[in-house]
């Protein structure tokens, strides 16, 4: 990972400038979430916790609180059980529902998912669920054609929920192992396109008990405080189960995620770092807090 | 919650310090920290919260409270006066070359929304200002990207130039300018596959590209839910290729919008249109007042002020 190995760490740089732990640690500690996007009310949360924890155990050397601090933070992304692996059926068919806002990486996922199940040894199958914008299913092909797997398509315009029931059908039919469903990006304010979306829910459940098994929102690294918003509204129409955190190959570091867990409990459970079929991880918390605190050296030759 | 309960906050702070002729440091020091969070919240830039927090507050110690407000709501006014006069003009305006046809060159990062913005640009022109434009598909890298951009042109009737996805994207720009002159094209609109600001090639890709067709207009496309690094992103841009304005997507959803802040701040680019939809007719001219508010989180409060 280019963008990670080249890094300092930002806590380290930090323990170093500062004596003591002190307001003025705490504010710089404060700047350097915030400015990582974990937004202000969890931050502010965090803080409290670290100047209760300093005072408690009487910490007043930085490097002490250091290991405490990346600590607190790969914690709240490692609360509840699960494990942020997919949930694939080892026994019949599994659908994935992906969903998100304009723009964020939704069908590209879908393409580096279905080349990582392939390469799993599962048969895998694509349905052409975004019917609304100009050439998304021709998209979704040229990425079915790159990971080797079919596209279950209407025309555009066509009902997404007819389109995603008639590739249930075909899933069914060639007895596939993982069906991945696109879906137009919507922004979560707009109702209609959200029943829309609760609609296409529905016809999976109705078709496949238990189904589906995972609903992925995908957000992208760049956006700040809104995707707490995607995450809630999202949430609430279509009972997210797990995160994809895309473009995190950029300078963003996708700190809401850290806000969107302490508050929503929805786990991250992969990443996307670029835009070639190979660059999708699973979600790695410790990595993403060291992450968060580090910074490139173009950054760092400007402040020396 | 999130944005929830701001104006409120703010009311109540705003009741605790009336009654007063001349707004106090302390009254500023209290409304500062309200307005920073709320700053903050919108995902206006740490560092450009900052300044403006100190600027505002220099300007807010020592004013005249008008008769209508309290102190806190004067503060309030002067913030959100300074809010819009930094957000800048309404400039609406796409560069018009003399000698025809003005290139317009779209860059921004991956999803932003380059493509989209191109066609509702070109339909705008075409639409309000009677211009013949072409867009030209110089995307050779997203998949379907032609496609998508033939779709609009397509669904609005307009030309489409390629040269399909094995010509590199500086001779697709070059070629399309020369059709543009062949058929009496007053606008071309290039558009570019979406990168990283930190991505060396494809970077100096569009430097090629700048370098070849001499655009009278490079448009930054950012979407306007875009967090703390709209700065990196805007700064990194404009010094590698020298922006001219910027469009702001994606607008009618609920974010708001601090990203148009930050980006004024450190770049001082105009924001020119905003996106509001999907649709080829969904872009509006940026209005500053309307932008600061939303910003603010705080309609109510300032339609009271306004009225004072
Ligand atoms: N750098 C980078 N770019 C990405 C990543 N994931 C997706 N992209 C790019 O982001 C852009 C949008 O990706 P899409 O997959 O079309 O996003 P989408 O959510 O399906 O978009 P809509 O269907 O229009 O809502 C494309 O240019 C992708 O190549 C990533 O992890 N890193
Ligand atoms: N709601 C809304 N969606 C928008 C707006 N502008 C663009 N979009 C959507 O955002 C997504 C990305 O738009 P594109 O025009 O493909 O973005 P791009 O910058 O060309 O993307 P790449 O070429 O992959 O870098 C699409 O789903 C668009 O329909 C807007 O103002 N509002
Ligand atoms: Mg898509
Ligand atoms: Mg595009």
């Amino acid at each position: 990972e280019k963008t990670r190995s080249s890094f300092t760490s930002k806590v380290n740089d930090l323990v170093k400038r500062y004596r003591k732990v002190d307001e003025d640690f705490f504010e710089e500690l404060e700047e350097i979430m915030i400015g990582a996007d974990v937004g202000v009310h969890t931050v502010l949360d965090i803080i409290d916790d670290l100047k209760d924890l300093a005072r408690t155990k009487n910490i007043q050397d930085p490097a002490e609180l250091k290991s405490a601090i990346s600590e607190k933070l790969a914690q709240m992304l490692h609360k509840g059980d699960s494990d942020g692996t997919l949930n694939i059926q080892s026994d019949g068919m599994t659908v994935i529902l992906f969903v998100g806002v304009n723009g964020v990486g939704k069908t590209t996922t879908i393409g580096k998912l279905a080349h990582q199940l392939k390469n799993d040894g599962k048969s895998v199958l694509l349905a052409a669920g975004d019917t609304f914008r100009a050439g998304a299913i021709d998209q979704l092909e040229v990425w079915g054609q790159r990971a080797g797997v079919d596209v279950i398509k209407h025309q555009e315009g066509a009902d997404p929920a007819a389109v995603v029931y008639d590739s249930i059908k075909a899933a069914k039919a060639r007895n596939v192992d993982v069906l991945l469903c696109d879906t137009a990006g919507r922004l979560q304010n707009k109702v209609n396109l959200m029943n829309e979306l609760e609609k296409v829910k529905r016809v999976i459940e109705r078709e496949i008990p238990g189904a589906p098994h995972e609903v992925l929102l995908v957000v992208d690294a760049t956006t700040g405080q809104n995707a707490m918003n995607q995450a809630k509204t999202f949430g609430q129409s279509t009972d997210v189960t797990g995160l994809v955190l895309t473009k995190l190959d950029g300078t963003a570091k996708g700190g809401i995620v850290l806000a969107i867990r302490h508050e929503l409990d929805i786990p991250v459970k992969l990443v996307g770092l670029g835009e070639k079929i190979d660059d999708l991880q699973p979600f790695d918390p410790d990595q993403f807090v060291y992450g968060l605190f580090s910074f490139n050296e173009e950054e760092e030759e400007e402040q020396e | 919650m999130a944005f929830e309960g701001l104006a409120d906050r703010l009311q109540s702070t705003l009741q605790k310090i009336r009654g007063k002729g001349k707004v106090e440091e302390a009254d500023v020091k209290v409304m500062m920290r309200e307005v920073r969070l709320a700053l903050l919240e919108a995902d206006v830039n740490f560092k450009v919260v900052k300044d403006f927090i100190k600027k505002v507050s220099e300007r807010a110690v020592g004013q005249d409270v008008l008769k209508s407000l309290t102190p806190g709501q004067q503060v309030v006014k002067v913030v959100n006066e300074e809010l819009t006069a930094l957000l800048g003009g309404e400039q609406s305006k796409i560069a018009s070359s003399g000698r025809p046809p003005t290139v317009v060159m779209m860059v921004g990062l991956q999803g932003a929304g380059k493509t989209t913005t191109s066609g509702k640009l070109a339909n705008h022109l075409r639409k309000k200002h009677n211009k013949k434009p072409l867009m030209a598909a110089a995307d050779i890298y997203r998949p379907a990207a032609i496609k998508q951009l033939e779709t609009l042109g397509k669904q609005l009737d307009m030309p489409v130039f390629s040269l399909g996805d094995q010509v590199s994207p500086v001779e697709i720009a070059r070629q399309a300018v020369q059709k543009a002159k062949e058929d009496h094209n007053d606008y071309v609109f290039i558009d570019t596959a979406g990168r990283l600001h930190i991505d060396e090639n494809l970077m100096e890709e569009l430097k090629q590209v700048k370098e070849a067709v001499k655009p009278d207009e490079i448009l930054l496309v950012v979407d306007s839910m875009t967090g703390q690094d709209a700065v990196n992103v805007a700064e990194s841009f404009n010094e590698q290729l020298g922006l001219t304005g910027v469009i702001l997507t994606k607008l009618d959803g609920d974010t708001r919008g601090g990203a148009a802040l930050s980006i004024k701040a450190v770049t001082g680019l105009p924001i020119k249109f905003v996106g509001l939809g999907e649709k080829m007719d969904a872009l509006e001219p940026f209005h500053p007042d309307r932008m600061a508010s939303r910003i603010l989180g705080m309609g109510d409060v300032l339609t009271l002020i306004e009225k004072a």
